[in-house]
């Protein structure tokens, strides 16, 4: 560090000392008063589109429309009404009930197939356990759309097109490798010398799982499940290749506003926004664990 | 914590996570490494038949002229289709379009990622509520995204962005059509707004674990803000800028729904996985867009192998700590 400091020089050193030794509580209180507002400023901006979404929601059709925008227009629940079917559009509610069948219970498999796996990657490790580690991550680097066609011509030679289970087996395989990779992680913050405490008491497996490692790794678990949720209710490519009228769902009924359809803005921001509540809800819930769980384990 | 191995365990490696466990020798001991192993074969077999068998099959149906239109004609073709996939402009410009729209959306997120990581990690009113709110674009579902742009913000008559110009620059402003004279900008804003909020955790998580001792010293010593940033913050930062720079490239190289929604692929902006699509959902081409894919998943090891070692650096070091 004394090299860095050293490299400093001339006018910038004195200004530097002097601020340091005799106004620099106040000086850096200002500056980080003013970054803060600039911070603020840059929240505001990114989350701008989302509210303008919200309030565009809440407009009727002919006031989302105008130009220039109208911002004080009154509101009205009738964009959630047409999206909901109430103008004799398609209804929403079967592929939002497909993708939460298709993310809750993909989301319940992963946790099934990769507790078991963690355990055995960290708790009660196999040999050369990083290189398995290493091997599921690798799954996860292939591009799905190389796999898409000989999926979809199994699919169809077993009949299994439009059926919302070949969505959670493919959704179950897609997060098993991120969920391996977090649950690996958290198992392995539960201190060794604790398991080693509860089998000199002679507690048995069952009884070490349930009681020591499940309270010291449940935050972890959750969070994993949580964004296993997302990037299932989130999927596009697979759901729209596969499914067709009965198994579709969610953002694929987001694909029928790809083409404009004359007035409808309110009507394709509360369906955005309904869509997107259960992700919103579960980001904002796994907040702190979105990172880890996003660079697959690599941040923590 | 103790790792002295006790009596009542009975495998090695229960004692020692951390490290590789002895190679059993003694059958018992082949027979307890099994045991060991059990719990991981489920998770192992499963994802081996979902994620490579279809990669094998890619790779077998890529070397035979197969379209779907004529299954009769279905013939062996050798290397045929990666000719032709090499060969046809349109293919070839995808790929184009595909590294162009990686590489900018990774470096503008990157950059703009490291500014509100940097301004993120100081103390001031409202942070947490500031990371949420930036937080927000990245947990709509993509293809809500993709609308929310494509129609409440591009849409030349009644879209925000011109009538934010309407508001600004009064009636004589210009009222350009944004998806039709940038199509390729429109999807990559879009998306930069998406993973913005990405790089800015994965990079506010390194700057968190930097050492503040050192930072603190350089303070002292009379280092200006800018020298903490070059000679401290931003090696720190190294590894978490490739872990970031890398991860968005596997996402965003494999990006289907926002060029899906935004432009449908046309005007220039079929980057390879919609092209792929589009070969073998309406071309019916299939021996094409498998040889396409297999010519994806190579491009796609180089940049996984640098990732995955990026990764194992970032979890060797973790290991050790």
């Amino acid at each position: 560090m004394s090299a860095t400091g050293s490299t400093v020089r001339g006018t910038e050193a004195k200004g530097g000392a002097k601020a340091a030794a005799n106004t620099a509580p106040k000086s850096v209180r200002r500056r980080n008063a003013g970054l803060g507002l600039i911070a603020w400023l840059a929240g505001i901006l990114f989350v701008l589109p989302v509210l303008w979404m919200a309030l565009t929601s809440l407009h009727s059709e002919t006031d989302a429309a105008t130009n220039p925008p109208s911002l004080a227009a009154p509101l009205t629940l009738d964009g959630y009404r047409e999206f909901f079917g109430a103008g004799g559009g398609p209804s929403p509610w079967f592929s939002l009930a497909n993708s939460l069948t298709a993310s809750v219970v993909s989301t319940l498999f992963v946790l099934l197939l990769a507790l078991p796996a963690a355990y055995a990657l960290s708790i009660r490790p196999v040999r050369k356990w990083t290189d398995v580690l290493f091997f599921f991550l690798s799954t996860k680097m292939l591009p799905v759309v190389a796999g898409l066609l000989p999926i979809y011509l199994f699919a169809k030679n077993t009949g299994m097109l439009d059926n919302i289970w070949l969505l959670v087996i493919l959704y179950t395989s897609m997060n098993l490798p991120i969920a391996v990779w977090m649950m690996q992680s958290f198992l392995a913050e539960v201190p060794t010398a604790l398991i080693e405490a509860a089998q000199i008491d002679g507690a048995r497996l069952p009884v070490i799982l349930t009681r020591v490692v499940a309270p010291i790794a449940m935050p972890g678990i959750a969070a994993t499940s949580l964004i296993c949720f997302i990037f299932s209710w989130n999927e596009m490519l697979f759901a729209r290749v596969l499914t067709g009228v009965i198994a579709q769902t969610a953002p694929v009924f987001l694909t029928g506003f790809i083409t404009s359809q004359g007035l409808f803005l309110a009507k394709v921001c509360a369906a955005s926004l309904v869509i997107s509540l259960p992700v919103l809800a579960a980001g904002f819930a796994a907040q702190d664990k979105l990172v880890q769980g996003l660079s697959l384990g690599a941040v923590k | 914590m103790s790792s002295t191995p006790t009596a009542t365990t009975t495998a090695p490696g229960a004692q020692a996570p951390r490290t590789r466990p002895s190679a059993p020798q003694a059958p018992p001991a082949r027979l307890r490494a099994w045991v060991t192993r059990a719990p991981l074969l489920p998770a192992l077999v499963f994802l081996i038949i979902v994620t490579q068998l279809p990669m094998v099959a890619t790779l077998v149906i890529s070397v035979f002229d197969w379209n779907a239109l004529y299954p009769e004609a279905r013939t062996f073709a050798g290397l045929a289709n990666y000719g032709e996939v090499l060969g046809d402009p349109e293919l070839r410009k995808s790929v184009l379009t595909t590294i162009l729209l990686t590489v900018t959306v990774v470096l503008v997120s990157l950059v703009l990622g490291m500014l509100l990581a940097l301004l993120l990690d100081r103390r001031f009113k409202g942070r947490g509520a500031v990371r949420t709110m930036l937080i927000a674009p990245f947990l709509l579902v993509p293809v809500a995204a993709a609308l929310l742009w494509k129609h409440v913000l591009y849409n030349p008559e009644y879209g925000l962005f011109n009538g934010a110009l309407h508001w600004i620059l009064g009636d004589g402003a210009a009222q350009p059509d944004w998806v039709a004279e940038m199509p390729l900008g429109a999807v990559e804003a879009s998306l930069v707004w998406q993973w913005t909020p990405f790089m800015m955790l994965i990079l506010l998580a390194g700057l968190q674990s930097r050492p503040s001792e050192a930072v603190e010293a350089a303070w002292i010593d009379g280092a200006s803000a800018w020298q903490v940033f070059r000679y401290i913050t931003l090696p720190h930062l190294r590894r978490y800028l490739e872990l970031g720079a890398l991860l968005g490239t596997v996402y965003i190289v494999q990006n289907f729904d926002a060029v899906f929604t935004i432009t449908s692929g046309g005007l220039g902006t079929a980057n390879l996985p919609y092209s792929i699509y589009q070969t073998f959902y309406q071309g019916h081409e299939y021996g094409l867009a498998s040889a396409a894919g297999v010519l994806v998943v190579i491009g796609s090891i180089i940049i996984a192998t640098l990732a995955l070692r990026v990764v194992s650096s970032l979890f060797n070091e973790e290991a050790r700590s």
